[in-house]
C-alpha cells in the first residue's frame, strides 16, 4: 500500500529536514542566548533575573563604540580589497581563460591553500612581516630604507593582509561562479553594437554578476565582523574587536554581558546584510 | 567467562607486581612516599582519569609516567585559561582532575565544580610549601596582594563553596606548580643593569618595549611599573578600584601613543619570538620562554627586581562527580604527583613543585644545585626532554628558591572590578 502524501503537505515535508535542524542548531541556541542577556551576572554566577543592566552598560559604554568603528573599519577596508581583487581574478578566470576546463583547474589552484588551516596561513605571514623578516631584509638589501619598518607587522597593516588573504576566495567563488553563467553571446552582441570593453564591463559583465558580488560581500564582510583571533594575532595586541569583547566576558564566565554583546552584534550584522540584499535582490537575480 | 575472569585477574597481578617493582625502584631513597600503586582493586586497571589544564601542566610525559607507576590510565587534556574555566564548570564530567589557577578557584568554587579534598588523604600535606598551606614563607607572611595561594587553598567545610580564611582539613586543591615571574631582557642590547619594574616604562626602551596581553596579569606587571615609578600609588593593586584601573590603563594608553610597545603578545610563542628576533629588548615574560630565548644561543635574563616578584601558581583539584573506585584513583594520583618524578620532569623546566625534597630525589645533586639552590652548574644543564640548554659554569637568574620566593610582591589575580577591567583594556587595544 502506498502511503498517500497531501499534496499541500509536500513542500512542508521537503522544508521540514532543515527547519529541524535549524530549529536545534539556531532558533533554540539563539533564544537561550537573548534569555541570557537579560539575566544578571556577578563573580560567583548567573542571577536568574529580568534586568536591562547589561544592554545598558554596553550601549553606554564608550568602548563599545570604539570596538564597533574598530571592527567596521576592518570590514570596510577588507571587503574593498577583496571585492576588486575578487572580481579582477573571477573575471580573468570566466572570461580570458578560453578553456573552460583549465579556468576550474585555475580556481581550483587558488584553494590550493586552503588544505593548511587557517592559523598556519595566517601566523606564516609573521617571519615574512617581522622585523627582521624577509620583506624588512629585501628592502634593506635594495636600499630602499635604512632601519627596518616597524609598520609591516603587529599593524593594522599586517591584519588587513592576513584576512584579505584568508577571504579572497570567498569573494572570487561566486563571482566567478555568476560569470560563468553569464551567455557569451551578450558579449558579442554588446560589442557587435558598439560597445567598448568598459561599457561591456559596466553594462553587461557587472550588473550581471551582481548575485556573486553580493553574496561574496556577504561573506567577508560576516567573517571580518565574525573574527577576534587574527586581529588579535596579526595586530600584536594593538587593536581589538567586537567579538574579542565578548570572548574576554566569556573567558571570566561573565555570560549575561557576553550574550548582550552578542544579540547586539547579530542585530548590526544583520542590519548590514539587509542592506545589502535590498540593494540587489538576490532572489530576484537568480530567478531571472 | 570464568576462563575470562582468570585471564584478567592474571593480567593484572602481572602488571601491579611490575609496577609495582619500578616505582619502588625510583622512589629508592626518597624515604617519603613509596610503593605506588596502593590500590590493589581487580578493577582498577579499567580506571581512566582525565586531568586538564593549561598547556605549561598538562604534560604528556607526566600521564605516561603516571600511567606506568599507577596501573589505571591517566590522560592529559590542554585547554587555554577560558577553555578550563568553561569546561571545568558547563562540562564538569569531562573532567576529572581539573589543573587550574589560582586565580580560577574563584570563578569555579562558588559554582560547585570541584569536592573539597580530605587532607588527612594526602600524605605529603604537612611537608608542603607553607606558602600555600600557612600562607608563609621561611617564617614570614608571603604578599596578600593579589590571589595568594593561602586565600583560596582552604574550603569551610565538607561540602563549602566558599573559602576558609584559616586553614582547615577540607582544601580546594592540592598546590600544583608556581613560579615567581619578573622581566625580561636582552643583556647583549640593554648594555646597563635593570633593577626596577619601572624600566618598563623608560623611553629609553620606546618601540623595544613588550607588556602581555592576558588582562588579569598584564595589569600586575603595568601596575608593578607604575608603582615603581612614583607615577601611581595603590591602595591595593591586587583588587583595584575603577579610578585606579582608569589611571593605569590612561598611562598604557599614553605609552602607547608615544609608540612605546612593539607587541602585546598573548602567547608563550609570541614573546619567545619577539625576543629571539630582537624585536623587543624589555618585556613581561614567563620563565621557560626566557629558556626558550636562550637555548637558541641568544642572551636573554630574567631580571630581580628590587621591587619583587610576581607570582603564580596552580592547584589541582578533584571533581565533584568523583566517587567509589575513581575517587580513589583520583587520590592516588595526586599524591603520586608529590611523589617526586614530577617535581625532578618540572624543575628542569623551571618551576617549582610544593614539596621540592621529593623532586630532589629525581634530580642530580648537580641539578638540584642549579635549579633550587643557585649554584652555578658543574655540568652542562638539559631541559625535561635531555637537550642541553645552559653551559657548565651557568648560575640560574634570580638565585635560589629562598631567594626568589622570600621577594614575592604580588600574585596574578582576579579583581572584583574584572569585567571593568576587560573593558577599559580593550580601550587600550583599540587606542
Amino acid at each position: 500500500m502506498r502511503l498517500a502524501i497531501p499534496a499541500k503537505a509536500v513542500p512542508y515535508l521537503a522544508v521540514a529536514p532543515l527547519a529541524i535542524v535549524l530549529l536545534f542548531f539556531f532558533v533554540i541556541p539563539m533564544a537561550m542566548v537573548l534569555v541570557a542577556s537579560f539575566f544578571d551576572y556577578n563573580m560567583t554566577g548567573i542571577i536568574p533575573t529580568f534586568t536591562l543592566t547589561n544592554y545598558i552598560d554596553l550601549l553606554t559604554s564608550r568602548t563599545t563604540l570604539e570596538l564597533y568603528l574598530e571592527t567596521l573599519k576592518f570590514a570596510l577596508i577588507v571587503w574593498a580589497i577583496t571585492l576588486v581583487l575578487g572580481f579582477t581574478i573571477a573575471y580573468f578566470l570566466a572570461f580570458h581563460v578560453r578553456n573552460p576546463l583549465i579556468a576550474i583547474g585555475l580556481l581550483l589552484l587558488c584553494t590550493v591553500p586552503f588544505w593548511t588551516s587557517d592559523i598556519i596561513r595566517m601566523i606564516s605571514w609573521i617571519p615574512l612581516l617581522g622585523k627582521y623578516g624577509v620583506f624588512n631584509r629585501a628592502l634593506l638589501e635594495l636600499g630602499v630604507v635604512d632601519s627596518p619598518v616597524q609598520w609591516l607587522l603587529f599593524s593594522d597593516f599586517a591584519v588587513v593582509v592576513a584576512y584579505v588573504h584568508l577571504f579572497t576566495l570567498f569573494m572570487i567563488v561566486p563571482i566567478f561562479n555568476s560569470m560563468a553563467r553569464i551567455d557569451r553571446s551578450l558579449i558579442e552582441a554588446a560589442i557587435d553594437a558598439g560597445a567598448g570593453r568598459l561599457r561591456v564591463l559596466t553594462e553587461v559583465v557587472i550588473p550581471l554578476s551582481k548575485t556573486g558580488i553580493v553574496l561574496g560581500s556577504i561573506f567577508v564582510i560576516t567573517l571580518v565582523m565574525g573574527d577576534f583571533f587574527i586581529v588579535k594575532i596579526m595586530s600584536g595586541g594593538r587593536s581589538a574587536s567586537v567579538v574579542m569583547a565578548i570572548f574576554e566576558d566569556v573567558n571570566l564566565l561573565f555570560y549575561p554581558p557576553a550574550a548582550a554583546s552578542a544579540v547586539l552584534l547579530l542585530i548590526i550584522v544583520t542590519l548590514i546584510v539587509s542592506f545589502i540584499l535590498r540593494v540587489v535582490d538576490v532572489r530576484k537575480e537568480l530567478m531571472g | 567467562m570464568k576462563e575470562k575472569a582468570r585471564s584478567t585477574s592474571r593480567v593484572t597481578r602481572r602488571r601491579v607486581l611490575t609496577t609495582a617493582a619500578g616505582a619502588a625502584g625510583a622512589a629508592v631513597g626518597s624515604g617519603l612516599v613509596k610503593g605506588f600503586p596502593t590500590i590493589w582493586a581487580q578493577n582498577i586497571k579499567d580506571v581512566t582519569l582525565t586531568h586538564v589544564g593549561m598547556s605549561y601542566s598538562t604534560i604528556i610525559d607526566i600521564a605516561r609516567q603516571a600511567t606506568k607507576d599507577l596501573g589505571f590510565k591517566v590522560e592529559m587534556a590542554v585547554t587555554d585559561h577560558a577553555g578550563f574555566v568553561n569546561r571545568v564548570t558547563t562540562q564538569p564530567d569531562s573532567v576529572d582532575i581539573a589543573d587550574g589557577e589560582l586565580w580560577q578557584a574563584l570563578l569555579v568554587v562558588p559554582r560547585g565544580s570541584y569536592q573539597p579534598i580530605n587532607v588527612k588523604k594526602i600524605k605529603l600535606w604537612d611537608k608542603m610549601t607553607p606558602i600555600y598551606t600557612k600562607g608563609t614563607f621561611d617564617g614570614k607572611q608571603v604578599s596578600r596582594i593579589g590571589i595568594s595561594p593561602i586565600k583560596v587553598q582552604y574550603l569551610s567545610g565538607a561540602e563549602a563553596k566558599s573559602f576558609a580564611k584559616e586553614p582547615t582539613d577540607w582544601a580546594t586543591f592540592v598546590p600544583g606548580f608556581y613560579n615567581a615571574d619578573t622581566l625580561g631582557m636582552r643583556p647583549d642590547l640593554i648594555h646597563r643593569p635593570i633593577e626596577h619594574w619601572g624600566e618598563l616604562f623608560n623611553s629609553e626602551f620606546k618601540g623595544k618595549a613588550a607588556i602581555q596581553d592576558i588582562p588579569a596579569i598584564g595589569i600586575m606587571d603595568a601596575a608593578m611599573a607604575a608603582e615603581a615609578n612614583g607615577a601611581i600609588k595603590y591602595a591595593d593593586k591586587g583588587n583595584m578600584t575603577r579610578a585606579e584601573i582608569d589611571k593605569t590603563i590612561a598611562l598604557l594608553i599614553d605609552l602607547k601613543k608615544q609608540g612605546h610597545w612593539r607587541a602585546l603578545w598573548s602567547t608563550f610563542d609570541e614573546s619567545v619570538n619577539l625576543m629571539a628576533a630582537g624585536e623587543v629588548v624589555i618585556q613581561s615574560m614567563w620563565s621557560p620562554a626566557v629558556t626558550a630565548v636562550r637555548s637558541r644561543g641568544i642572551p636573554c635574563y630574567y631580571v630581580p627586581l628590587s621591587e619583587g616578584y610576581r607570582g603564580w601558581g596552580n592547584g589541582l583539584a578533584l571533581m565533584k562527580h568523583l566517587n567509589g573506585i575513581k575517587l580513589d584513583a583520583a587520590y592516588e594520583y595526586i599524591n603520586w604527583y608529590h611523589s617526586g618524578w614530577v617535581g625532578g620532569f618540572i624543575a628542569k623546566q623551571g618551576y617549582y613543585v610544593p614539596v621540592p625534597e621529593t623532586a630532589k630525589n629525581f634530580l642530580t645533586a648537580d641539578e638540584w644545585g642549579y635549579w633550587y639552590e643557585g649554584k652555578p652548574a658543574k655540568e652542562p644543564i638539559t631541559d625535561p626532554y635531555g637537550k642541553v640548554m645552559e653551559k657548565a659554569g651557568a648560575v640560574r637568574d634570580g638565585g635560589s628558591y629562598e631567594a626568589r620566593f622570600s621577594k614575592i610582591a604580588c600574585w596574578n589575580t582576579l579583581m572584583d572590578e574584572a569585567r571593568y577591567m576587560n573593558e577599559k583594556w580593550n580601550q587600550y587595544r583599540t587606542a
